[in-house]
């Protein structure tokens, strides 16, 4: 069964959460990615943004066609953030969505701070940018394709791969599969 | 001699960045829908099922089939009896692949130095390969490549008396280590002989080879089936979620080479697999 969730997160949904489950989530999200996040991690004290609750996409979109609010918008690998993560769970962020796993010293800042990451699937641009029905850039605007990016998003599409238990899909998934 | 205008070249390369971001081609839309079938993990077949609706939207709603467009790989066929008039050859590619990234839209993913990485703004440079032929035509395949899965290739020198099974080990334990950075499910080309640049140059034009097309040498052939069962085997699944298929194809290309030698490189493909070419 899919479930459908708000962002910005509550204790609540993110307590409901568990590795696995397909979630569709309403609401706003941010983008982020590689030089955004050293940024972000510079200006914590004063961020251009408010983390708390919030839920980062890593992502950098294609350019919009004329009349369209994003291009093509799929996520990035998420473990090249993995060493940025501290301070912003720290300030209050809840959620992240990109692709591939996390390293485990992120997994343990993710349960200390209750937070969960969740995937969306990589490459399939074209598909989550339908569900992304506005975008402004809010933050770091000469970053081009990697400026901060306020996405209001309806029923976009995830699963989640790290809820606050500890599990972690990628490890579940593979040894469940792997042939002995 | 037959005339061609470097302006020609150019409108080419243009509209295969555009074709190949947008269209993914029939034949992996065929392997992906063979996957659904084969897929027993829930979440990675609901993985598999996003893919085909991306690759439909991608198409119809034009939007580019996944945000990283790629560096833009150009393999040239060129006819000895072509003579290209109006513009030299390199140029005429870059100002295709200028022109498409611009105009069709797609992501500029291309910094000027490996240090100092400013962005060039229209995805140049290509790079470019050209092989002289006989004929008066040119072949452009052409192939966008993402960062994501170019980073977990990998070569190695073996000692000439290395059996294919060391070599099967080799790009499964490639493919292992890339796990769910690869963005499964991948297609996996494999360069073997040659000298170490030539290996690599063949890892990558094995993978402009039409994914349902076999091998049409019968040894070569059941190396990829072997390596393909193995990979599956590992459980990674698409995107790395837990799953019983990893890759959707795999493809091997051979040279000779030095009798001291024997190198390998594998270069993966992620499951945006973009290629497309024309003859002029």
């Amino acid at each position: 069964m899919i479930k459908k969730i708000t962002s910005p997160l509550t204790d609540k949904i993110i307590k409901s959460l568990n590795v696995g489950d397909e979630v569709i989530i309403s609401g706003v999200i941010y983008t982020a990615r590689d030089a955004a996040h050293k940024r972000l991690v510079l200006d914590i004290k004063k961020p251009p943004l408010i983390l708390k609750d919030q839920i980062i996409y890593y992502c950098g979109p294609t350019p919009a066609m004329p009349g369209r609010p994003v291009g093509s918008a799929g996520p990035t690998t998420s473990g090249r953030m993995d060493e940025f993560i501290g301070p912003l769970l720290k300030a209050g962020l809840k959620g992240m969505i990109g692709k591939g796993p996390r390293s485990r010293e992120a997994r343990d800042l993710m349960k200390k701070h209750k937070a969960v990451y969740f995937v969306a699937t990589g490459g399939a641009g074209a598909l989550l940018a339908r569900h992304i029905k506005s975008s402004n850039v809010i933050a770091y605007p000469d970053l081009g394709p990697e400026s901060i990016h306020e996405f209001n998003v309806l029923d976009f599409p995830v699963i989640v791969a790290n809820d606050i238990k500890g599990r972690d899909i990628f490890e579940e998934g593979v040894k469940k599969y792997r042939k002995k | 001699m037959r005339e061609i205008e470097a302006k020609k070249i150019t409108e080419a390369v243009r509209g295969l960045c555009i074709k190949a971001n947008y269209e993914l081609s029939d034949d992996m839309i065929y392997l992906l829908n063979e996957a659904l079938k084969k897929e027993r993990s829930s979440n990675a077949r609901e993985v598999i099922r996003e893919l085909i609706s991306n690759a439909d939207i991608a198409k119809k709603a034009r939007y580019p089939i996944c945000q990283d467009t790629g560096l833009a790989l150009v393999f040239i066929e060129l006819g000895q009896d072509v003579k290209i008039s109006g513009g030299d050859l390199t140029e005429a590619v870059n100002e295709g692949v200028s022109r498409g990234y611009k105009e069709g839209y797609l992501r500029r993913s291309v910094v000027h130095d490996p240090f100092l990485r400013k962005n060039t703004n229209d995805n140049t440079p290509a790079l470019i390969h050209t092989d002289i032929v006989p004929g008066d035509k040119i072949k452009i395949t052409f192939m966008a490549k993402g960062g994501g899965c170019e980073n977990v290739g990998a070569y190695k020198m073996f000692k000439p008396g290395a059996a294919r099974e060391e070599i099967e080990d080799f790009v499964v334990e490639t493919v292992k280590a890339a796990g769910p950075m690869s963005c499964p499910p991948i297609i996996v080309g494999v360069g073997i002989g040659g000298n170490q640049e030539n290996s690599a140059l063949l890892a990558k034009k094995a993978l402009l080879r039409e994914v349902i097309k076999l091998n049409s040498n019968k040894e070569t052939h059941k190396m990829e089936k072997e390596i393909l069962a193995k990979i599956n085997g590992l459980g990674i699944g698409p995107m790395g979620l837990g799953g019983t298929v990893t890759a959707l194809s795999v493809h091997i290309e051979t040279a000779p080479c030095h009798i001291a030698s024997l190198p390998v490189t594998v270069s993966i493909d992620c499951h945006a697999h973009r290629v497309k070419e024309i003859v002029i």
